[in-house]
């Protein structure tokens, strides 16, 4: 790529004129942006016109041109998104300019284009980037003091681990005390550190040096990188011994952003030492007290809410100064902060959420978003068993009224928040059926999926709740604008269910079934449609079941007779449908319809013994069997008994699916299926669809007992439910289930629940992500240092490395040695950098950072 | 720490873009038009935070221009904030009253000004007095006796310095 060494050629006499030509002519950045400002419609045109003289005076080999279409397209790069990733090696080239503008124009180029890695080109400029860190302790450059700043800024953006790697020795004089340029070289320090982990034995130790500069702006640089270094995805736990120089700081610097990244590291620290608290939180009162910075404020109350709950004196007056914030009128980042920080003290300090109530409340309809999520988030936090009804029903008389996106938020915050745990903050369930209800109907509600999904679940778990349900599917039901909503299909599905599941609470089957066949049903889709068909078979089965019984006043001839003729009426039709799950229960209906027609008189001939008894008797005892909720491990826990083979006989069978299957599968392939996840409430309503099947199934659980669920006596009483499902045995009762079973004696109606198999996943990714925190290598590395182990396996790396990487492991090694020991006078002073560290030890505090976690509790005590 | 700094006007047209995490390309132009999407219809009486994504931005408009500062989601509001103000202050001091086409036309001298202040996405100075003074210093190093150095390294500069490495 490089251009030759010019030879007396005519073609480079040809070149050499026409790259005069170039830097004769050329246009600067501001012709470029005069003439792009002068015509902003013909934009695209002249950027392309330029692009193209760029990619001509670019390679020309006189470095102002060069320098000055760089900077052309630099321009054009960083604010008209034209990629300059093909001008990588031209800035590559400028980089080593003698002067200070080209070499600026270069680095900046570099640091806006250049990619960790997609730039390939990027271990070509180690040697410059070393040569520029490293000219500051050269004469020749001494008049130019700050150029290393540009090598830090790149190094800091688009460094790559290797160049990280490389580089790290070269910091290490940039970081003593008589660089100017320490503070920069810090935060240049702190992108290598979290980088590359393998620096950490040449770095870590001048960076701790750091925090107790004598430049404030060093302190505040270092303060920083420790606080960006146990951030959270890092394990904040190595730090803990650098606890005594953070807390001097925290005691003597006078910079709210210092203090407010060395109260950042303490939140952090203190969960793991919680001793630190009490000698942090003198300084926080005196701050939260004193300061006229909110945003050092902030800051405090932020600490105090999150770690230090036990101290109540700073704690009351934290928050004091979030009521102070809520109550700023004028300007909502501070009511937005207010709120932020009260949704922080949810669980341990409610009595001071509820005194905000009012306030929180009245910001659920402030016209700024961010507000609103926030008071959305503080109401959620403070919802308990005792207020939920209150806040609940608040909440979603605010979603009808706020627009699309914010409704759909908070019903879906009430939705999750009320069903966690097994609806644990529902007392009152028929409270919360109704809720559901009115969640649906609100007119922008699209979470139809996730209350559908409720209503069946509380339908299967919680007895109590199940006229209700069958009051609340009615009105669903009965409404016919309903049905043009699409968002609301699955849960009119779960409506209809629940209706023909629970006839028995219903107070008037007729108009269910005239409500479950009304005519707008047509803009229904398949899924939904046939369970509509479906309910209506049952709620028809039990209709003649209890007029044979009489065991209701609601049913009588008449009622029947313009049931029948209304089914046939109208599900006639339907017969011929395309989509097989419809056809089928049309058909299941049709069949019983006209069996229960034929027989004209039902009431007349109340012969017992007769055909029609028999046939309603039959299809009752079909849907009258209860359905349990089903462990989603349930068949995982049955053990294959041993004499079972499974494979056994399937090599027979596969005489028998040989042509005919294929055939018949490719003869009909209008047939359409549907996938078993498509909807809860067909999954669970699939079984009892044929009388055969059904008492096939009947035997099977009579035979195979054992691995069947008890369906029959699972939720009349409390001290049932925990044995219920005989696969949760095995389950050791946790925490959360003493608490609940305490719940359940109360006037709450029992929730079934089976394992907790979703509580159990959570908790081991959670012990994972533990796990993976302790072998972060940047930590690992850490600790070494900071325990005073050699670091072996961190330095060998270097090994291959240059003899300027070496010295530093030298001397890194020789300071731990020393701190060890403590003597730092006799070790021999061979480096030049050294000198700082002794220079630092001896006004040193007895608590030395290399020393083993003692040092922690020497400070504490 | 900081993850990036815009500065936008109210067409969306970046007048300044500085990313502290390495990005794509394409991404980088995401991003400018989602932040810009964000904060340019925000009322002026709104909070001048915003979530985005995993992290948050905090905004601050001057007249036309939108200065938003992409942030980590535990890190202080207030005090990135005052962070944009003083910023704003430095500019406005530097190029006297700034006005969008000042930050036009001296596209390198905003980020010195920016590289003075924040390195790698940390705050590097907090007193508007000494980041004012410095930019004199390297204002002269960089835009003034800058003609006069090229045209005496000029040259010199080939077969000194290109193939070193």
């Amino acid at each position: 790529m490089a251009s030759p060494p010019p030879l007396p050629s005519s073609t480079s006499v040809l070149s050499s004129a026409s790259s005069l030509a170039d830097s004769l002519f050329q246009r600067s950045l501001d012709d470029l942006i005069k003439s792009l400002r002068s015509d902003p419609s013909s934009e695209p045109s002249i950027i392309a016109r330029s692009l193209s003289e760029i990619r001509r005076e670019i390679r020309s080999s006189d470095p102002l041109t060069k320098s000055i279409a760089l900077q052309k397209l630099t321009y054009l790069s960083s604010l008209h998104f034209h990629s300059m990733s093909f001008a990588a090696f031209h800035t590559l080239e400028l980089l080593p300019s003698p002067s200070p503008q080209t070499k600026r124009l270069a680095y900046l180029a570099a640091s806006l284009s250049f990619h960790p890695s997609t730039t390939e080109l990027l271990p070509l400029a180690t040697h410059q980037l070393h040569k520029d860190l490293t000219s500051l302790s050269t004469s020749s450059s001494s008049s130019f003091p700050f150029l290393p700043s540009l090598p830090l800024h790149l190094l800091s953006l688009a460094s790559s681990a290797d160049l990280s790697s490389h580089l790290a020795p070269d910091l290490v004089p940039l970081l003593s005390r008589s660089s100017p340029l320490q503070p920069k070289a810090v935060a240049a320090t702190y992108r290598v550190l979290s980088l590359c982990p393998s620096t950490v034995p040449v770095l870590f130790k001048p960076l701790v040096d750091c925090l107790s500069s004598d430049n404030p702006l060093t302190v505040s640089a270092a303060v920083g990188a420790f606080c960006e270094l146990s951030a959270p995805p890092n394990d904040p736990a190595p730090y803990l011994p650098l606890a005594p120089e953070i807390y001097r700081v925290l005691v003597n610097s006078r910079s709210n952003w210092t203090l407010i990244k060395a109260l950042k590291i303490f939140s952090r620290l203190v969960p793991l030492e919680p001793r630190l608290g009490t000698r942090i939180v003198e300084p926080l009162s005196k701050f939260l007290r004193e300061s006229q910075a909110k945003s050092l404020v902030l800051e405090c109350i932020k600490t105090v809410v999150s770690c230090l709950p036990t101290h109540t004196e700073a704690m009351r007056l934290a928050i004091d100064k979030i009521k102070e914030l809520l109550s700023s009128d004028d300007d909502p980042n501070l009511r937005y902060l207010g709120l932020q920080t009260l949704g922080m003290l949810a669980p341990g300090h409610l009595w001071a959420l509820e005194e905000s109530r009012e306030v929180v409340a009245q910001s659920l309809t402030d016209p700024d978003r961010s507000i609103c999520h926030e008071a959305l988030r503080v109401m959620m936090a403070m919802t308990l068993q005792e207020n939920s009804i209150e806040s609940c029903t608040l909440l979603v008389r605010q979603a009808a009224k706020s627009d699309p996106e914010f409704a759909n938020e908070i019903l879906d915050s009430v939705l999750t928040s009320c069903s966690k745990d097994f609806y644990e903050l529902v007392v009152d369930f028929d409270w919360y059926v109704s809720l559901l209800g009115e969640m649906a109907r609100i007119v922008h509600c699209t979470k139809g999926d996730e209350i559908s999904r409720q209503l069946v679940d509380i339908g299967l778990r919680v007895r109590d709740a199940r006229p209700e349900l069958v009051r609340v599917a009615r009105e669903l039901l009965i409404d016919p604008s309903l049905l043009g909503n699409h968002f609301l299909y699955n849960v009119l599905s779960a409506a209809a269910w629940i209706s023909g599941e629970y006839v028995e609470f219903s107070k008037d089957p007729m108009e269910l079934v005239e409500a479950l066949l009304q005519p707008r049903t047509s803009l229904l889709p398949t899924s939904a449609r046939a369970v509509y068909i479906q309910s209506v078979l049952k709620v028809l089965t039990f209709s003649c079941n209890s007029h044979i019984d009489e065991s209701s006043s609601l049913v009588n001839d008449t009622v029947i007779a313009r049931m029948l003729s209304l089914i046939e009426m109208t599900v006639g039709p339907l017969a011929e449908s395309e989509e097989a799950e419809v056809e089928d229960r049309v058909r299941n209906l049709l069949g019983v319809v006209r069996l229960v027609a034929n027989i004209k008189d039902l009431s007349v001939d109340k012969d017992k013994d007769g055909m029609i008894y028999e046939v309603v008797r039959v299809m009752d005892a079909l849907f009258s069997d209860e359905m349990g909720p089903v462990s989603a491990n349930a068949q995982k826990k049955v053990s294959v008994p041993e004499d079972l083979d499974l494979k056994d006989n399937l090599a027979d069978l596969s005489e028998f699916i040989s042509d005919n299957d294929a055939a018949m599968s490719r003869s009909n392939p209008s047939i359409l299926f549907y996938p078993q996840s498509c909807n809860a409430s067909e999954e669970v309503e699939v079984g009892p669809t044929s009388v055969a099947e059904s008492t096939s199934l009947k035997e099977h659980r009579k035979r195979h007992g054992l691995y069947y669920l008890s369906t029959d006596k699972e939720t009349t009483e409390p001290e049932l439910t925990e044995d219920y499902p005989r696969v949760n045995e095995t389950l050791p009762p946790s925490n959360g289930d003493t608490t609940r079973r305490v719940k359940v004696t109360k006037l709450r109606p029992t929730v079934v629940k089976l394992d907790e198999g979703e509580d159990l996943a959570t908790s081991s990714s959670l012990s994972t992500k533990v796990e993976a925190m302790k072998d972060d290598p940047l930590s690992g590395a850490i600790k070494d240092v900071l325990l005073g182990k050699n670091g072996n396996g961190a330095s060998s790396s270097f090994d291959a490395s240059s003899s300027s990487q070496g010295k530093g492991k030298d001397k890194v090694k020789g300071k731990e040695i020393k701190s060890k020991k403590g003597e730092e006078g006799e070790s021999k002073d061979r480096h030049k950098g050294r000198r700082k560290h002794k220079h630092r030890k001896e006004p040193a505090p007895p608590v030395s950072v290399a020393q083993e976690t003692p040092v922690i509790q020497d400070f504490l005590l | 720490m900081i993850r990036f700094i815009l500065l936008q006007n109210r067409q969306g047209k970046t007048r300044l873009a500085k990313y502290y995490v390495p990005l794509e390309d394409s991404e980088k132009h995401k991003v400018e038009y989602e932040v810009h999407r964000l904060v340019v219809n925000r009322d002026p009486k709104f909070t001048n935070f915003v979530e985005f994504r995993t992290h948050k931005v905090i905004y601050r408009r001057y007249a036309g221009l939108f200065f938003s500062m992409c942030v980590d989601i535990t890190d202080n509001e207030l005090a990135y904030l005052e962070c944009i103000h003083l910023f704003v202050e430095i500019l406005d001091h530097f190029f006297s009253n700034v006005c969008e086409l000042d930050l036009v036309f001296n596209f390198h001298k905003v980020y010195l000004i920016l590289d003075e202040f924040i390195l790698a996405g940390e705050l590097q100075e907090t007193s508007k007095r000494a980041i004012i003074e410095r930019m004199g210093e390297l204002e002269n190093i960089y835009f003034r006796a800058m003609r006069f150095a090229i045209v005496i390294f000029t040259p010199w500069l080939k077969d000194l310095a290109f193939f070193s490495w």
